[in-house]
């Protein structure tokens, strides 16, 4: 979308034009774009990093990071860009903020200025990471970032202190976000758009909003307590001062497991919208499909510890949370057959999203039964901290959520950008990358069974094989990547005009009422939603 | 149950077999393992007999799943389905998608609770060991056997004779008797790290400030290996543990020379500088 084309459509007030239009910004779709802008920026340098790893584990023996705290800096940074600077920002504030005024007929967000302070707050804690990661030797923790290992005595840089506040302020602008979207979503919906007819997307990113509103603070609390062990001499976590090193793990883990849900349910949005739309059916089950999201949200907050089956907890605790994380299985199993289910009976369009939803749910289903097996305190002992947790959460969370990303945007891109994608690169950038992700992370199952442990530079020869398939994968998924920048360059300056509904009868929801690209304000007289069936 | 996997699903078999079909030398991985390292307590069997159950319903989840994708891509894409039907409600298609998986969850929970309580802790321990852990190696104690202490830290690469595994060979391998109940107490001096050895069925974690229990009783003699399996800091991929496990005899005989090679404790500097040269690993 260029400044001419959103002005043309912008006939009655005042738009900004050049830098004011972006660092002033307080119009949703804007700012949309400039998460989404970030969002792949982010996981350019996220990615890369992974690459800096795979590329030293390709073979045994060092190769090219002799520097330990380096390799462990790398794996730190890719999990904390991964989670807070690719995916939350590509989701919430992306599509989130781009759709969720679209699909309920409002005009903007309800509070415009707070949107713009959330973005530059992003902006602000991607930066200070960066810095992070270049000071005094940056964190080598992980993005776990377990005391005492984080302590002053073990980290003693500032690289950790820089990582700290700008998780921080990651923090923050996530939960302005989540409080500008609840209260847009609760207060703003078009008459007649009740919230059992509001677009799934549109409560998944309700769900996702508010355990970000209750997950986050705990996060701040934690780092808090940490920042001021490493600096003003409180003992929180420190043995020595009568803290507990394990109390940071209960408390990060309680902030920890939402987020990962934070992460998988706006995907879960997606997914129905691209699903329904190219079944040209509506989504089965749409209510037990809402509530589904709200008891994974709800759940989610009281399995944490399944994270730390092998930190000493009391066998009576362990066998309670595997009770209680097994029974995250049905509510997901719920939305696996649901999603089936909307698609049997349908005619189906094979269409970019499309393909890339059908390789959501493969992944997805791959992730949850690996989960479910780790979900067992028993056989966790096998599994935890060995590469088959790394390919279990990268099938289930990590790469099936950036698949929802990449549905989400070859199904909005001709709505955000009014052009078309080009439709073979498109198809040909959906199978390399799921060659790809899947040479990469399948063959560490195998691994992790074996008993390879994570955040290793270098390993026993025995892993030699399957580390090597693994970093092969890891290249193709490079270049798919860079034909997807690719792709999206050749949208921006040479796609075709796209339709306002260019998905046709199966595209029911209202962003497909305006016109393409959306002009920069819409839904001013809020559509009447009383006589037509949304999300039905 | 694991013959039924491999006679249901031949692809799986291949992998199968690489895996576990041949008996292994060692208790350590070998090249292209695609499963589980044989197991060599009763914890880790116990294990592995749990997971084949959990093996046969993740496969028959999956190709449940794939087989309904599949009929779905034929079936009801737009060239052979140009008509959407426009059911969006099943109350027993719902019900029984929410119920069976209750169902395969319990079904699942109550041997899993089970093997959870059975790895838990020993009552009637033979002997203990204390595993201590540190910034990069692993000091052991034996508080039955007179408080023998040692450290056990890893044989640089340069340094491997033949025949020893790289980065899972240690100078002071921890010695065990087999056929008997440890009680096992781990602690750490500094950072968090994890004892762990995937063949004993062995992974917990070393904190300050805690001791943590768990147990082993070894099937058989042998060398079983493990790694550190918590982030501890730079060297973390370079504190391996070595268990050479020997007839009670055996072990009986090698306390009482052990207790005189470890007597004096060496000295501080001496290992001061040892523990030093691992600081510096794999740095150019």
């Amino acid at each position: 979308m260029t400044n001419g084309e959103a002005a043309a459509h912008d006939d009655h007030d005042h738009t900004p034009t050049g830098w004011r239009r972006w660092l002033y910004s307080t119009n949703h779709k804007d700012i949309g774009t400039m998460y989404i802008a970030i969002s792949m920026i982010a996981a350019v340098v996220g990615g890369l990093m992974s690459l800096l790893f795979r590329l030293e584990l390709q073979d045994p023996g060092i190769q090219y990071i002799s520097d330990f705290q380096f390799y462990n800096v790398l794996v730190t940074g890719h999990g904390f860009i991964m989670v807070f600077f690719v995916v939350m920002p590509a989701m919430i504030g992306g599509f989130g903020n781009w759709f969720v005024p679209l699909m309920i007929g409002a005009p903007d967000m309800a509070f415009p200025r707070m949107n713009n302070i959330s973005f530059w707050l992003l902006a602000g804690a991607f930066v200070l990471l960066l810095v992070a990661a270049f000071t005094q030797g940056g964190p080598g923790t992980g993005w776990t970032v377990y005391p005492p290992l984080s302590s002053i005595d073990y980290q003693p840089g500032a690289g950790v202190d820089l990582g700290i506040l700008s998780l921080h302020l990651a923090g923050a602008s996530s939960v302005l976000g989540a409080i500008n979207l609840i209260t847009t979503i609760i207060n703003m919906r078009a008459p007649g758009l009740t919230m059992h007819r509001m677009p799934l997307f549109v409560w998944s990113i309700l769900v996702t909003a508010f355990l970000l509103l209750l997950a986050i603070p705990v996060l701040a609390g934690a780092l808090t307590m940490l920042l001021t062990d490493r600096n003003f001499g409180t003992t929180f976590f420190d043995v020595a001062g009568g803290g507990d090193p394990v109390l940071w793990q209960h408390l990060f883990w309680f902030f920890g497991h939402p987020e990962v849900y934070i992460i998988i349910l706006p995907a879960f949005g997606i997914i129905s919208q691209v699903v329904s739309t190219f079944s040209k059916k509506p989504v089965f089950g749409y209510l037990a499909m809402a509530y589904a999201m709200i008891a994974i949200g709800f759940v989610g907050f009281i399995v944490w510890a399944h994270h730390m089956y092998t930190s000493g907890l009391s066998v009576d605790a362990r066998a309670y949370f595997v009770s209680a994380t097994l029974v995250i299985a049905v509510p997901t199993g719920v939305k696996i057959f649901s999603w089936l289910a909307t698609m049997w009976g349908g005619s189906l369009e094979f269409r970019t999203p499309m393909l890339f939803a059908f390789g959501f749910i493969w992944l997805f289903v791959m992730g949850g039964v690996t989960g479910v097996a780790l979900a067992n305190a028993g056989m966790d002992i096998a599994f935890h901290d060995t590469y088959f947790v790394v390919a279990h959460f990268h099938y289930v969370m990590a790469i099936a959520a950036v698949y929802a990303m990449f549905s989400g945007f070859y199904y909005w891109i001709g709505k955000m950008s009014g052009r078309q994608y080009p439709r073979f690169l498109a198809k040909l950038h959906f199978w390399t990358f799921f060659i790809g992700v899947n040479v990469l992370f399948l063959p560490q199952h195998f691994l992790g069974m074996a008993g390879m442990p994570r955040r290793i530079p270098d390993y026993p020869d025995a892993y030699a094989g399957w580390n090597y398939v693994s970093s092969i994968g890891a290249y193709f998924t490079l270049m798919s990547t860079v034909l997807f920048f690719y792709i999206v360059r050749k949208t921006l300056t040479s796609g075709e005009k796209v339709a306002d509904n260019q998905w046709g009868e199966g595209a029911t929801t209202l962003e497909w009422k305006v016109d393409s690209p959306a002009p920069f304000h819409t839904h001013e007289d809020p559509p009447d939603m009383n006589a037509k069936q949304a999300a039905e | 149950m694991f013959k039924t996997v491999r006679l249901l699903f031949p692809a799986l078999a291949i992998g199968a077999l690489l895996a576990s079909g041949q008996a292994f030398a060692a208790g350590r991985s070998e090249p292209w393992q695609m499963w589980f390292q044989p197991a060599a307590s009763p914890v880790m069997e116990r294990i592995m007999d749990f997971h084949d159950i959990l093996f046969v319903m993740e496969v028959s989840i999956v190709i449940f799943v794939l087989v309904i994708m599949a009929i779905i891509i034929v079936r009801f894409n737009a060239k052979s389905n140009p008509v959407p039907s426009k059911t969006t409600h099943n109350t027993f298609l719902e019900v029984v998608w929410t119920t069976v998986p209750i169902l395969i969850l319990m079904a699942i929970a109550v041997p899993s609770l089970k093997l959870l309580y059975y790895t838990d802790k020993t009552q009637d321990a033979e002997m203990t060991l204390k595993v201590i852990g540190n910034q990069w190696y692993w000091s052991y104690v034996y508080p039955d056997h007179g408080n023998l202490e040692f450290d056990s830290l890893i044989i640089p690469d340069d340094e491997l004779k033949k025949g020893q595994p790289r980065l899972l060979s240690v100078d002071n391998e921890v010695v065990l008797p087999i056929k008997t109940n440890i009680r096992l107490l781990y602690t750490s001096n500094d950072v968090i790290h994890n004892w762990a050895i995937p063949s004993l069925g062995l992974k917990l974690d070393n904190t300050p400030g805690r001791t943590n229990e768990t147990w082993v009783n070894i099937n058989q003699e042998g060398n079983y290996y493990g790694m550190c399996s918590e982030l501890c800091g730079v060297n973390h991929g370079f504190m391996p543990i070595h268990v050479r496990a020997v007839s009670k005899a055996d072990f009986e005989a090698w306390t009482k020379t052990a207790k005189v090679k470890f007597a004096t404790k060496e000295p501080d500097e001496n290992r001061a500088i040892r523990v030093a040269g691992t600081k510096g690993f794999g740095e150019d």
